[in-house]
């Protein structure tokens, strides 16, 4: 999101998942395993190439299902290149494309800054280099650079193999570069996809669930915005951007943090490094955990409030296409379980009551809600991108992506059309970085992790899902048959995992999926989650975890 | 180009390239289909919508019959009808229904056109079940091939809509029937539980496992899926309370009728008996003593509401206080509703006093 907001002044998908679904000529999906994470979407790239013989480039260490799709006979092609050199790769075919004059140059004159410092930069990863580096033949940097610079409109596609990395923002604006240097924004079929991974990852980023943000984006260290929240509100605000996620939960181990209230998240699954994760948050002087599950994370929590399901509220979620859908009550809440806007809306009701924080009247200082429908008046009225957003336009079958500027406005399926979000488009010059543990003499398998079809994220909701445990009921480690050998596994062979953080016991899955050299673990089960052996190296920006690649040593039980 | 014809003594505008079923179905002209679906390519092979045409000799397949200037199109004349009957009592020879679904309020597209035109098997004839009940372990879709009537829509869907290539037609004659892969269970044959292939199973034969027999829903209710960010809408089906299934909603402006494995069947941990009912505390809150991770004073207390909240309120507010706002941190949630999340932001940033508010989006 950094990234793009960086590149373009704005960090969401650029385009719809139907436009690219049903114009691009060609689509470049790199580190995001759609099928099984997007299945939805996944299946209709599938179409896409199956029925209107739409190319399809996949880069991944993995191969992953739709690399079966990426092949010569469909017109397109499978890179596996070696984790860790994403951006190489993608110098490595801008430089064949600069090379063969397939830029857009009107696209680059007209709309772009920066070219020509980017432009140099290029030149330091020649093909040769960058097959070496990458791994990837050099005839098939050839091939690829063609496919994407002669379809267009092209579209690129990815998720966490591109951010979940220390340079995971270099990753992102190495991709931003690409679309520019070939013209594919602003335009159906094109544009820079990255897909979400929960259902409200976007409208939780868009309703200021962020530290260096308010909702809709507006910064936190600008004086205009604060002063504008401060009317809203009637409070004085910090100026300061706060703690991410990664920063917060290490900052109970020295009391930077005493007090943690934690809606409907397991850290415990799904942060790095599993044993420091419950070592801070033993630390953590009070924790409240509002959950509809009691999870790894409730041990340490010292009041678990229950909530409730998508099933039992009404509200709005905000899709990976900034699309704005409602989610309906269904059933009511179960038991004395309370919709969770209601139970933070008691708190904050009864910590103002106590007085101390000096509040004065403003037109949003209140906490009286009837619904969800008067909290989101109070979205659109301080939010400029939902400024148009009401449950009465949705319930009336109006299909709204954002930004929404106003109560006629359309909404916007597409970004950046004329004129990107920030003016025009900047090219940045990016520099490979090699990751920050890489395999050694001691650790010398690369780990990295991800979900699976049947399972999401820390598992809470799956694993209480009859079916599918019944099709994926344990945790398995793919492991390439080369090395199976060597560690004299079959399926089913109980294997070690070990990395400087801890060991897990799981069993292996032998797969050509994964390369000699790498394994792949899934973080769904709490004893063998591959969270267990991540380490919290972060990108210096978005403080994201290197979730992609870990130093580990296998052995069989 | 703008085509124009008749159909049913009334005038139809259609387009170039549409069928005659189509332009129907496009003025709401209803022609009785089986094997056809607007998501799928036509195969002709149900012989339902079957039309006359004036100056055309016989029936023909509305539905790979291209419109055409001029054209008379007869849907539902005495002749029609008698054959459709007959075309439906053939296929009753080879259908035979156990009964397990009567109670659950759903009436097939065949069961609906069977009664619609009153066809039986001969008098005096009761076919026998040929397959077995259930006959594939796939833990989501139920296989009872007796139903089958061998439109073919699940291998179209399963090769159209998931791009999987699991189903398909095997044997000959009175034996022919659809089988996965190479005759194998669905999962070997590398089948993803999309559930699609039963979503347009017109007949029964392939269904939601996890479904049958619950009986018939109160209500359905259109919602969005709680899993990944592609925004699927499907409707939950409620019984007494409680989810018994998810069917698609072909409006649903992202995923029509498609769904995934987790959005149609992942949705039982709604009743799973772990969920949390009542708020918890820890003793040692409720008896104001120290903070220790084990013993009696760390073992969890149901308690109601207001004590619940009132110590939450009260050990927040006391932190703020004693140390500043950025001694506490918020993590608000990708899975909860977008009024939550502003007003997880607007609990940190108003009543708190800090910025440490974050959420799973890096993980």
């Amino acid at each position: 999101m950094v990234g793009l907001t960086t590149s373009f002044g704005s960090g969401a998908m650029s385009n719809s998942m139907d436009d690219v679904a049903e114009k691009a000529a060609a689509f470049f999906v790199i580190g995001s395993n759609t099928t099984e994470q997007h299945p939805v979407f996944g299946s209709r790239l599938r179409q896409a190439v199956l029925r209107r013989g739409a190319k399809l480039v996949v880069a991944d260490p993995r191969r992953i299902d739709l690399a079966d799709f990426a092949k010569p006979a469909y017109g397109g092609l499978y890179l596996r290149h070696r984790p860790g050199t994403d951006i190489v790769l993608l110098i490595g075919l801008m430089h064949i494309i600069l090379h063969n004059g397939w830029e857009d140059k009107n696209f680059i004159a007209g709309r772009t800054e920066g070219y020509e410092e980017f432009a140099a930069t290029i030149e330091h990863y020649p093909p040769e280099k960058a097959s070496e580096i990458t791994g990837v033949p050099l005839e098939q940097l050839y091939q690829a650079a063609e496919i994407l610079a002669l379809n267009k409109p092209m579209a690129v596609i990815w998720a966490m193999g591109i951010t979940q990395h220390i340079v995971g923002v270099r990753n992102v604006m190495s991709l931003a570069n690409l679309q520019m240097l070939l013209g594919n924004m602003g335009m159906e079929g094109g544009g820079v996809n990255p897909l979400r991974g929960q259902n409200n990852v976007q409208g939780a980023c868009d309703m200021g669930g962020l530290p260096n943000v308010y909702p809709g984006y507006q910064n936190v260290t600008s004086e205009e915005t604060r002063l504008k929240f401060e009317a809203a509100w009637g409070v004085s605000l910090p100026d300061k951007v706060g703690l991410t996620l990664t920063e917060m939960i290490p900052a109970c181990e020295d009391g930077r943090v005493r007090a943690l209230y934690i809606l409907g998240e397991d850290p415990v699954m799904s942060d790095p490094n599993t044993s420091h994760i419950r070592h801070c948050l033993e630390r953590c002087e009070f924790l409240v955990l509002q959950e509809i599950f009691p999870s790894e994370t409730s041990a340490y929590a010292d009041i678990l409030l229950p909530g409730v399901s998508f099933a039992e509220k009404t509200g709005t979620f905000t899709s990976t296409e900034r699309r704005i859908q409602m989610c309906r009550k269904a059933i009511e809440p179960l038991g004395e379980t309370r919709p969770d806007w209601q139970i933070t809306t008691e708190i904050a009701k009864r910590i103002i009551a106590l007085g101390e924080r000096d509040m004065r009247p403003a037109p949003h200082s209140g906490w009286d809600y009837n619904d969800t429908s008067d909290i989101m008046s109070e979205i659109s009225a301080v939010t400029p991108s939902y400024a148009g957003v009401s449950h009465a336009r949705l319930e009336a079958g109006e299909r709204l992506q954002w930004p929404v500027k106003g109560p006629d406005h359309p909404g916007t399926p597409v970004l950046h059309v004329g004129q990107f979000t920030r003016g025009k488009g900047k090219f940045a010059p990016i520099d490979h970085i090699p990751p920050a543990e890489l395999p050694d003499d001691e650790f010398p398998v690369l780990l990295s992790t991800g979900r699976v079809l049947y399972h999401w994220h820390g598992g809470q909701m799956t694993r209480r899902a009859k079916g599918l445990m019944g099709v994926y009921g344990r945790a398995l480690v793919e492991v390439n048959p080369e090395d199976a050998a060597r560690w004299n596994a079959k399926d089913g062979t109980h294997l070690r995992v070990t990395s400087r953080r801890g060991s897990i016991e799981v069993e292996a899955w032998v797969t050509d999926r994964v390369p000699p050299g790498m394994v792949f673990a899934n973080f769904h089960f709490p004893e063998t989650s591959a969270n267990i052996l991540t380490h919290a190296s972060l990108d210096p920006v978005a403080k994201i975890p290197e979730y992609k690649i870990v130093a580990v040593r296998v052995e069989a039980v | 180009m703008p085509v124009h014809l008749t159909i049913n003594d009334k005038p139809v505008q259609a387009h170039e390239g549409q069928t005659v079923l189509e332009a129907a179905c496009a003025h709401g002209i209803v022609i009785p289909t089986l094997c056809y679906h607007k998501d799928l390519s036509p195969v002709g092979s149900c012989r339902l919508c079957i039309v006359e045409v004036d100056k055309l000799r016989g029936q023909v397949a509305a539905c790979n019959l291209p419109v055409a200037e001029g054209l008379v199109v007869h849907t539902e004349t005495p002749a029609l009808v008698q054959s459709r009957r007959t075309v439906l009592s053939l296929l009753l020879q080879n259908y035979t229904d156990a009964g397990y679904t009567s109670h659950d309020g759903h009436t097939t597209e065949f069961e609906h056109w069977v009664r619609y035109y009153e066809a039986r098997l001969p008098d005096g004839t009761s076919p026998a079940p040929r397959y077995p009940l259930d006959g594939d372990p796939n833990p989501f879709i139920w296989v009872d091939l007796n139903k089958c009537i061998l439109c073919t829509r699940c291998v179209r869907a399963c090769e159209e809509v998931q791009g999987r290539f699991v189903w398909g037609v095997g044997e000959r004659g009175s034996y022919t029937r659809i089988i996965a892969g190479a005759d194998t269970a669905m999962l070997e044959a590398r089948c993803e539980s999309c559930g699609a292939c039963a979503a347009y199973c017109p007949t029964g034969a392939l269904d939601h496992k996890l479904s049958i027999r619950q009986g018939e829903a109160d209500r359905k209710v259109t919602t969005t899926c709680t899993y990944c960010g592609v925004g699927c809408q499907f409707d939950l089906n409620v019984k007494n309370g409680k989810v018994i299934r998810v069917t698609s909603n072909p409006n649903a402006p992202v995923n029509g009728m498609h769904l995934c494995v987790k959005g149609r069947y992942g949705y039982d941990f709604i009743h799973h008996p772990d969920r949390l009912t009542g708020p918890r505390v820890r003793r040692y809150l409720l008896e104001e003593g120290e903070k220790v991770l084990h013993g009696p004073a760390w073992d969890w207390v149901e308690t109601d509401w207001n004590t619940a909240l009132d110590i939450t309120a009260r050990k927040l507010a006391a932190t703020r206080d004693h140390y500043g706002g950025s001694s506490i941190g918020v993590l608000t949630s990708a899975k909860c509703l977008n009024e939550e999340n502003y007003l997880m932001n607007k609990l940190a940033r108003q009543v708190l006093g800090t910025h440490n508010i974050d959420h799973c989006a890096r993980l």
